[in-house]
Formats: structure tokens, C-alpha cells, sequence
């Protein structure tokens, strides 16, 4: 008598599945639109912040993308292993690339922005994105302003090296943190590695990408 | 009408101490110890999970009959995904920099065994008003128990709470604290802290039957 | 090459699932009383951190590029699935091997490591080769942190613990101790 209530037939577990999952879909939509427009700022936001840091001057960027053997202007929406980062001043001077880095750190990979002037082939500035170093310590390479301010003019003519503090003698070494020397060798081996990928791949001294008007930025409010 | 709210006020009660989902039920161990580094990831986790706990038992309390038992736990967990969903892009909006301090662990929140627990053990078989209190329960003892141990690793760690600096500039923070290891050892002893009360309290409960029954014995002879 | 070789050490070691990131505890402080079971759940567990990697690439590249809002819930409901469809085929086909490994599979499903594992190798981005080194240091390192723990308290069962401590506060002392000791494989592949 009741095996009917008891084993519902599988037409009523679908359907309620399907109900359920139509529900969900639409809330999910819903919170996803809903919180697109600031989710998309915020990060834009933040990228903003990071290149004006590393590149000292600069109040305007737009992003350049490696694709067929050349650097092209985009003007997308997120962020990609292929992209560097152009600098400009008020009134639409080029400043420098930001130029993207990441590799393994002490404990996990580090990601990080640095600032590059090509004329003088020089690192302007550095900024650590993302890492999971010892706190105390291996976050020295964000928090001790010592560190991040050597690579405020840092020639990088040959590849950086880290050495021990108070050694320092080229021009293309900085000092490490003391007790934190393996996350100092890190974030230089990530900006060679990154320099090394780079370098070719940037357009000779004289033709630096143009400002553009009409940026994402602009692009962004007017939608 | 007394007698109902008396049960639902200890449905609520009983998850805070007595039930406590983490320190006698032993629930919800992952987000517990990876995000309570500090007190303020605490909160927000705590947050996020009264707001998930909460939303799908008063779901899943008010459709009870209409859900069937053969798909019951994956209803469940289409239930809470979606309150963690709407959860995760919520935060990634308005608070952006714990978001991302917290990062995969706020998805992780489906995963919590105390949430989908809840679901099957309770918010499935009583009415909206208990399992809600229930939830609110749970999840407030779910919070008390992440803010204390990111309150602890906060303050032996970096000698500070919510940011503010305690001690001054001559503690030195005791870093493992705040690396996995103080997760794994400061909960161990907070568990052996909540050991030994019971067992106090079971102790004295103990004793106090005793001198009853001496008393009774007394009264009797006498 | 170097990254893969630095991917699986690092989820091996240095970023062990239960010891760092306190992914998957709940077979870890339930199921290690025994070191045979916890070889076998390890074991298991590895098979399905790969599946999930796998499933969780093909979902990533062909369709949450065009929804990423349904990450999460497609994460659980595909993987869940795969698992379960698995589970009903090694029953069919091999017995034997349903009966040392197959009976874990369900209880893994709903582990916090397999969902952790999706996400962590989605946010990082992940290619396939990369997901799938991933998956499976992750499941060794799950593995070698169950074995070692069931070792320890296996002997910690003829020792004379205070009744007060034993169970979950114990195991969690002994966790404490063990991440401490894999703290120390941290600046492995840096140090050049």
C-alpha cells in the first residue's frame, strides 16, 4: 500500500533534482551579475595600484599583449601570463613597463610586478602580489621597505644577484634580508627569469607604445 | 507556548557548549585550522558559515516533505553550494583584500561535514523554528570556537588582536603560532582544556550526588 | 619539466594537503588507528585526487570558461558523479580490488582534499600535465602523512597516555609535532 509513497518514481527524483538545480542556477546567476561590475573594478583597481607603485610617477596604464611576435594594445578585461604593462604620466608620457613575475619562493610560489625603464635597462620598483612566506621573516621581501627600496633604480644590465648584507660592490647586486636570504634570492631569480623572457620581446628604445585615449578605464564607465 | 520556546532556546544553547560542533563533536576541522591565523579571518569565516548553516537548514527544514530520500544529500548539496556561492561573490565584492586571504577555503565551506551534518541530523526531520535555532546554534558555537583559536594564534603569533598591537615592541611573537603547526597544536589544547572541564564538571556532578545520598541517609537513620 | 618536478615535491612536501594546508582531516584524525587501512585510504584517495584532476581540467577548459559562476557546483556534482560511476565499474570488473580500495571511495567523495584540490589547481591555472602532478602529490603526500601518523599511534596504543589527553586532542598534538618536522622541507627548491 504504501511502496508507492515509500519508492517515488524516478520521473519525481528528476524532476525535483531538476527543479532544485534551476533554482540554484538562477540564484547563482542572479549574485553573479549582481556582483560582476564591483568584482571587476576591485581587480582593476588593485592591478592599477601595483603598476603606479612600481612605476614612480605613472597615473595612467594600458596593458600590452605578446601575441604574433609583437606587442599589441589591448583593452580586456583580466590578466594573462602574457601581458606586460605600460606606464604614463599625466599628460600621456611613457614612464616604463611593469613587467609580471612568478616562481617558487620559500614555501610556495611568489608572484610579483616590478617596474622597468628600458632606456637606462634599469628596475625602477617591485611588488610582492602573492606569497605564503614565513611571516616574521620570509615577508620581509614586502614588509622591510629597506629591501623593496633597493630596487628603486637597480641596474639590470647583467642579471641581479642577491648577496649577503653589506657585500654589495656591482651595481646589479643587492643585499639580501638577513635571515630571510632564501625569499631575497627568490624574488631576484623571478625577476631574471621574467627580465630574460621579456627583454627581447620589448620594442627597442624610441618606440615605446603611444598613450591612447579612450582606455578600459573610460571604456568600463561608459558601458 | 513557554514549554516550546524553553526547547528551542536549548536547541540553541546546547550548541555553543554542550554540542559544541568543534570541540566535543570534532566537526568542520579544515576550515577551523587553516584560515584562524588571525582573528579577523576567523570572524569572517565564522560569518560565512553562520550564513550558509543557517539559510540551508531553514531550506531544507520548510521543503522537508517535498524532498525525496533517495536524492536527499545531493539536494543537500546543491542547497549549500549555492549558499556558498552566493557567499564567495559576495565577499570577493565587498571585501576584497580577506577574500583573498582566505581564498579557496570559502568554497571549501561545502565541504564542511558540520554543515551537511546538520542537514541529515536535524534540519531534515523538525520544524523550521527549531532547526533555524539549531543552526544559529551550531554556527555560533562554530564561531566562538574559530574566533577563540584565531584570537590565541593571533595574539602568541604576532602579539597583537584584530591588529592592534598588545605587547608593545620588545615581545618577541612566537611565529610558529601562526604556521600550520600552532593550528594543529593550539586546538589540540584547547580540546584538552574542554577535557578537562567536562570532567571536572562530571567529577563535581559526581560528588554532589553523593553527599545527596548521604544526606538522605542521615535523614533516614536519624 | 623543472615545474613539474617542483609542483609534485612542493604538494609532496613542503606544502603537504593535511599538514599545511589541514586539507582532508577528517579521515586523517578518524582513520589512522590502523597502518594497513591507512596505506589503503591513501592509496585511494590518490586515485580520486586524480580523477577530480582530470575531471576538474576538462570542466575548466571546455566549460567554465563560458560560466564560471557554476564553478563550484559543477566541481562537486561532476566529480561526485565520475566517482560514483567508477566505484560501480571496479565492482563489476574486478572484485578483488573493490574490496581493498572501493569501499573508501564514497567516504572520499566528501573529503575536503578532493574539493581543495579542484580549486587550488583552478585559482593557480593549472594546465592538464600540470592538474595531474598535482593530483598525485597531493596523494602521496596524503598518503605518506595518514602512514605516518597511524605508525605513531599505533605505538602511542602500548604507551601509557593519560586517559585525559587520548583521542582527537592527542592526534592533533602528534599532527602539530608532525607539520613542525615538514616546516623543515620548506626552501628546498630555492636555495640555488
Amino acid at each position: 500500500m504504501s511502496d508507492s509513497i515509500q519508492e517515488p518514481g524516478s520521473r519525481r527524483l528528476i524532476m525535483s533534482m531538476a527543479i532544485a538545480g534551476f533554482i540554484s542556477g538562477f540564484i547563482i546567476i542572479a549574485i553573479y551579475l549582481l556582483t560582476f561590475d564591483t568584482i571587476k573594478e576591485n581587480k582593476a583597481r588593485e592591478l592599477q595600484q601595483a603598476v603606479f607603485k612600481v612605476l614612480p610617477g605613472a597615473t595612467k596604464m594600458q596593458k600590452l599583449h605578446y601575441e604574433n611576435n609583437q606587442l599589441v594594445l589591448v583593452h580586456i578585461d583580466g590578466v594573462d601570463d602574457e601581458m606586460i604593462f605600460a606606464g604614463y604620466d599625466e599628460k600621456g608620457q611613457f614612464i616604463g613597463y611593469a613587467i609580471q613575475g612568478a616562481g617558487p619562493g620559500f614555501q610556495d610560489t611568489i608572484s610579483l610586478l616590478f617596474g622597468y625603464l628600458s632606456t637606462e635597462k634599469m628596475v625602477i620598483g617591485m611588488e610582492i602580489l602573492d606569497s605564503r612566506e614565513t611571516p616574521g621573516l620570509g615577508d620581509k621581501i614586502f614588509k622591510d621597505m629597506d629591501f623593496v627600496n633597493e630596487f628603486k633604480g637597480l641596474s639590470i644590465k647583467s642579471d641581479l644577484k642577491a648577496v649577503k648584507k653589506g657585500k654589495k660592490i656591482k651595481e646589479t647586486e643587492i643585499d639580501a634580508i638577513t635571515g630571510a636570504t632564501i625569499s631575497s634570492k627568490a624574488v631576484v631569480k623571478i625577476i631574471n627569469k621574467a627580465y630574460k623572457k621579456w627583454s627581447p620581446q620589448i620594442p627597442p628604445v624610441g618606440n615605446e607604445p603611444a598613450w591612447v585615449e579612450n582606455n578600459t578605464a573610460q571604456k568600463t564607465e561608459s558601458q | 507556548m513557554m514549554a516550546t520556546d524553553n526547547i528551542a532556546y536549548e536547541e540553541m544553547i546546547k550548541g555553543i557548549w554542550r554540542d559544541n560542533p568543534v570541540f566535543v563533536q570534532v566537526l568542520g576541522m579544515c576550515p577551523m585550522l587553516a584560515v584562524t591565523n588571525s582573528a579577523i579571518n576567523a570572524v569572517v569565516m565564522g560569518v560565512a558559515t553562520f550564513f550558509v548553516l543557517v539559510g540551508s537548514s531553514f531550506l531544507v527544514s520548510a521543503f522537508k516533505q517535498w524532498i525525496p530520500k533517495q536524492v536527499r544529500i545531493s539536494l543537500y548539496i546543491i542547497i549549500i553550494a549555492t549558499f556558498v556561492t552566493v557567499v564567495d561573490y559576495s565577499l570577493l565584492a565587498m571585501l576584497p583584500a580577506i577574500h583573498k586571504e582566505l581564498g579557496a577555503f570559502i568554497p571549501l565551506i561545502v565541504a564542511n561535514c558540520m554543515i551537511l551534518g546538520r542537514q541529515e541530523a536535524f534540519a531534515s526531520k523538525n520544524t523550521v523554528k527549531f532547526a533555524v535555532m539549531d543552526a544559529v546554534g551550531m554556527s555560533a558555537g562554530f564561531m566562538i570556537a574559530l574566533f577563540s583559536l584565531g584570537a590565541v594564534r593571533e595574539i602568541l603569533g604576532v602579539g597583537a588582536l584584530f591588529g592592534f598591537d598588545l605587547f608593545g615592541p620588545d615581545f618577541e611573537p612566537w611565529v610558529i603560532m601562526i604556521l600550520p603547526p600552532g593550528g594543529f597544536l593550539t586546538l589540540g589544547l584547547l580540546l584538552l582544556f574542554f577535557n578537562w572541564m567536562t570532567e571536572k564538571r562530571k567529577q563535581f556532578l559526581i560528588q554532589l550526588a553523593e553527599v545527596d545520598n548521604e544526606t538522605i541517609k542521615v535523614k533516614a537513620n536519624g | 619539466m623543472d615545474n613539474l618536478i617542483w609542483i609534485f615535491i612542493s604538494t609532496l612536501l613542503v606544502n603537504n594537503f593535511v599538514l599545511a594546508y589541514f586539507l582532508g582531516l577528517c579521515p586523517f584524525l578518524g582513520v589512522s588507528g590502523q597502518l594497513a587501512t591507512s596505506f589503503r585510504l591513501g592509496l585511494a584517495t590518490t586515485f580520486v585526487l586524480f580523477i577530480t584532476a582530470l575531471c576538474a581540467w576538462i570542466l575548466n577548459t571546455y566549460v567554465l570558461i563560458y560560466a564560471p559562476y557554476l564553478r563550484l557546483i559543477s566541481f562537486i556534482v561532476v566529480i561526485a558523479s565520475t566517482v560514483q560511476f567508477i566505484e560501480m565499474s571496479i565492482k563489476k570488473l574486478s572484485p578483488a580490488l573493490f574490496k581493498s580500495l572501493g569501499i573508501f571511495l564514497p567516504l572520499i567523495t566528501t573529503n575536503c582534499a578532493i574539493l581543495g584540490l579542484a580549486i587550488f589547481a583552478t585559482n593557480r591555472g593549472y594546465g592538464l600535465l600540470e592538474g595531474l602532478t598535482f593530483a598525485l602529490g597531493a596523494g602521496a603526500g596524503f598518503t605518506l602523512a595518514m602512514v605516518l601518523m597511524a605508525g605513531i599511534r599505533e605505538e602511542t596504543e602500548i604507551t601509557d597516555v593519560p586517559v585525559l589527553i587520548r583521542g582527537t586532542a592527542f592526534n592533533l598534538i602528534i599532527a602539530g609535532i608532525l607539520s613542525m618536522a615538514f616546516m623543515g622541507f620548506a626552501g628546498l627548491f630555492s636555495s640555488t
